[in-house]
């Protein structure tokens, strides 16, 4: 499976990868060894049958590749393209060994986009039990419960603050990584089971929470949406971003192509953007294409970068600057951003988490400042503390996550339930989806 | 999910009344709560004051100052708005102050008669100031009046009222001591000179801020301002804040972030020649 040309691809925000043809799938699934213990299932955090979906691949059956495929993961065009392969399945699989794993995910895309271009089958819906569930949250989570819960004949009513449903898959991955038209589809099919979508609907707001409390369970999957910013000095000038906001006004409201649209963007010369994770590459890749130089600034070394592999490499390639054990201690500027002070980090020894500790350097040379239009930061976001605050009694975390048990996602509240980042952090898209499938059980089980 | 305008009619020049038809805004909202609109697919997003709730209808009232709000104010009755999300914000504090000032400058005027409304059934005694350039600008005067057990009103020319700020009227009801707790909705200039009549007085002040907002459900940091030194998200945390603790300054400067874009917006709306008055 190829990709578009780094200097042609940075000009537009269509799809960097090619998919499969299917001649080059059928070639790829024949690597597979369809071992007789695979480790593969293991490291898919749902356990896709991943050699039974290859094998059906191998045969032509793509019919029943998807079969197996939607068994255990509901949104695979999603999956395919944005789980960290290499920490998961491809990360484990036997032929990693000799360095070339079997590209499970680019084979898992294929199928799900061969089946969106040649009819989804609906799963059967049960009969109506006249049970009322509140999905709070239309990302990954909330769609995968709202799914499982109308296939049960549940009566599911979704709740979404914005006017798109979709969460971190509609405003916070950009469409060059993740199509919109494909979230919309993959939600599209989710609604086809009956389940009842409000939008512009803010749970604790336009819902009071007595009247979220009357459903018979209520999921909560409201993500972690809060952004966090650095506390340093000129934060606030103009042209400090959160990642958030830049990529929801670019994802979302589609600033880039302003005025065309009417939300506007800084759209500059110099973006220096702060972070080593998915949206930190997310966030240069897309100011990369509204046409800036853009920089960087990772307080560890390269090889600590938590982004998922491909796109590290993708945005290497695109030409984005790479200045690692740096952290910025101030922005510079009057109004408006002229630049960050950054202070060299050098690794000690490990932390609590066992990785080399990064430590600000001192003395001479340790300071240096970088010239700059604009700055992101993309350095983590938290759960969003709006609702949570407004539930009494709903029991919290130390990082405001809403505490759930992992298995059932009970939470202090009897017939609240929560699962995905707001439960566990900023984490990835089929951990939430894995864990929203789980809790769904337990909620159908409960409402028995 | 469209939401059809009811009524709409413009009560002043460059100002307009709108009720839309959100029930899950108008049944919810309280004084000193937001909405933000989606005109359309390519529209902003952007914040109004829940200005009145009438069953399912929420009332906003908008001056003509961009793209939006021009575009906004060539639709009517019968006209759809794609997108209305809220209540959004913290409610004002409602309680039994004792006697109430509530103050209002610009359009912020349009923002006070729910916040009376609600003051005067929690038993308070509520005093409305409000300013305009003339006598048009004072709007909704005969409503607000109707909550208020003192209507004081100022003109900039002198046209009617008091010739005059309201910050004037202020400071002298200061004197008097009989203010226990003030409200100013206005340009955040106009909250900013105005709530400096109070420092002195040790007197609760609310202002409510005007950040630029994006999601308004405090996803994005757009909306941040200072108080007290500390950052705080406008739209969650807020609008409503104590006035001496606010970073005035920085408001007013990230406000100005899009001026160059914000211009070439009307621009561009102007020379449209479009019958249909739309994009
Ligand atoms: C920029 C970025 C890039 C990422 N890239 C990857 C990647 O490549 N691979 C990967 O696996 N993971 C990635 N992730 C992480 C992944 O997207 C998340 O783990 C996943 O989206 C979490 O799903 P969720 O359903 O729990 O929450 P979200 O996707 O955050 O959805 C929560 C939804 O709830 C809504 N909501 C919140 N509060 C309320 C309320 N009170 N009322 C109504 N609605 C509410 C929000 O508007 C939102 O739509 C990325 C995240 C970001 C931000
Ligand atoms: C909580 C809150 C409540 C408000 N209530 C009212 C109201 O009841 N009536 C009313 O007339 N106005 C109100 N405003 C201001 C209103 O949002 C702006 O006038 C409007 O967004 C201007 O958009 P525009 O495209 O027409 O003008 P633009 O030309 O885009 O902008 C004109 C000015 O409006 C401000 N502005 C622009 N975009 C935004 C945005 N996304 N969010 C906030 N401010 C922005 C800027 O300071 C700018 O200089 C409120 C703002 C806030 C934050
Ligand atoms: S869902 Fe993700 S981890 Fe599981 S098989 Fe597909 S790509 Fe691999
Ligand atoms: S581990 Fe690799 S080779 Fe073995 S079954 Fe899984 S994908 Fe095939
Ligand atoms: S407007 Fe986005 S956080 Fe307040």
């Amino acid at each position: 499976m190829s990709k578009r040309k780094a200097e042609e691809r940075i000009k537009d925000f269509n799809e960097v990868d090619h998919g499969f043809s299917k001649q080059d799938a059928i070639l790829e699934s024949l690597r597979c060894m369809d071992c007789v213990r695979p480790q593969c299932i293991k490291g898919c955090p749902v356990n896709i049958d991943i050699p039974g979906f290859i094998s059906a691949i191998s045969k032509e059956d793509f019919r029943k590749a998807a079969v197996i495929l939607k068994t255990d993961n509901m949104l695979p065009a999603i999956c395919g393209r944005v789980c960290p392969q290499e920490n998961q399945c491809e990360g484990v699989c036997v032929l990693g060994n000799k360095g070339k794993p079997v590209k499970i995910g680019a084979l898992e895309r294929f199928v799900a986009d061969w089946e969106r271009e040649n009819g989804v089958q609906i799963p059967e819906v049960k009969e109506k039990t006249g049970k009322r569930v509140a999905i709070v949250g239309s990302g990954p989570a909330g769609i995968t419960a709202a799914a499982e819960l109308a296939k049960e004949g549940h009566s599911v009513t979704i709740f979404e603050s914005l006017h798109k449903a979709g969460g971190v898959l509609t405003y916070g991955i950009p469409s060059f990584r993740l199509p919109k038209d494909i979230v919309k589809a993959e939600i599209d099919k989710v609604l086809e089971l009956g389940a009842e979508l409000k939008l512009n609907h803010i749970v604790g707001r336009s819902v009071p929470v007595d009247e979220l409390l009357a459903y018979d369970a209520v999921f909560l999957g409201t993500g972690a949406g809060l952004p966090s910013f650095m506390g340093i000095e000129g934060e606030n000038l103009n042209g400090v971003y959160s990642a958030n906001e830049f990529l929801t006004r670019v994802n979302l409201m589609h600033a880039d192509s302003f005025p065309d649209y009417d939300t506007p963007i800084m759209k500059k010369d110099k973006v220096v953007v702060i972070g080593g994770g998915n949206v930190a590459m997310d966030s240069a890749r897309v100011a990369k294409r509204m046409g800036a130089d853009v920089i960087l600034v990772y307080r560890r070394r390269k090889e600590d970068l938590p982004a998922r592999e491909a796109e590290v490499e993708n945005a290497i390639e695109e030409g984005i600057e790479f200045v690692c054990c740096a952290n910025p201690v101030r922005v510079l500027g009057e109004d408006s951003v002229a630049g960050v002070e950054c202070v060299r980090m050098e690794m000690r020894e490990e932390d609590a988490s066992g990785r080399p500790c990064p430590v600000p350097m001192t003395g001479e040379g340790a300071l240096f400042t970088i010239d700059a239009d604009v700055v992101i930061e993309a350095i983590g976001q938290s759960p969003n503390p709006l609702l949570i605050s407004l539930v009494d009694n709903l029991e919290r975390g130390r990082k405001g996550n809403v505490i759930a048990d992992e298995e059932t996602g009970q939470t202090s509240i009897e017939n609240v339930f929560a699962a995905g980042d707001v439960a566990t952090g900023a984490a990835t898209v089929i951990e939430a989806m894995g864990s929203a499938k789980k809790v769904a059980r337990a909620i159908n089980e409960r409402l028995k | 999910m469209a939401y059809k305008i009811e009524k709409a009619e413009m009560i002043a020049e460059n100002i307009f009344e709108f009720w839309i038809n959100a029930p899950h805004v108008a049944k919810n909202a309280r004084a000193g709560q937001f909405l933000v609109i989606r005109i359309n697919d390519k529209g902003e997003r952007i914040p109004l004051t829940v200005s009145g709730v009438d069953g399912d209808l929420v009332r906003i009232v908008f001056m003509k100052v961009g793209k939006t709000t021009m575009f906004l104010s060539t639709l009517g009755e019968g006209d759809f708005i794609e997108d209305v999300a809220g209540p959004l914000g913290h409610p004002s504090e409602i309680k039994d102050w004792g006697r109430c000032v509530v103050i209002g400058g610009g359009v912020g005027i349009a923002c006070l008669p729910i916040l009376a409304k609600a003051l005067k059934e929690s038993g308070n005694e509520v005093t409305g100031i409000i300013g305009a350039r003339n006598k048009s600008l004072l709007l909704l005067k005969d409503e607000l009046a109707s909550h208020c057990d003192e209507l004081v009103v100022c003109t900039d020319d002198g046209s009617f009222g008091y010739h005059g700020f309201p910050v004037d009227i202020l400071k002298k009801k200061l004197e008097e001591g009989v203010v226990d707790c003030v409200w100013i909705i206005g340009p955040a200039i106009m909250m900013k000179i105005t709530s400096l009549a109070t420092v002195p007085y040790n007197v609760r002040t609310f202002v409510s801020l005007n950040p630029i907002m994006v999601d308004g459900t405090g996803m994005c940091g757009s909306c941040r301002v200072t108080i007290d030194g500390e950052t705080k998200f406008a739209c969650v945390d807020g609008p409503e804040f104590e006035a001496a603790s606010v970073d005035w300054n920085e408001l007013m400067t990230r406000q100005r972030i899009y001026t160059e874009e914000e211009l070439k917006a009307r621009e561009l709306f102007e020379d449209h020649t479009c019958e249909c008055g739309g994009h």
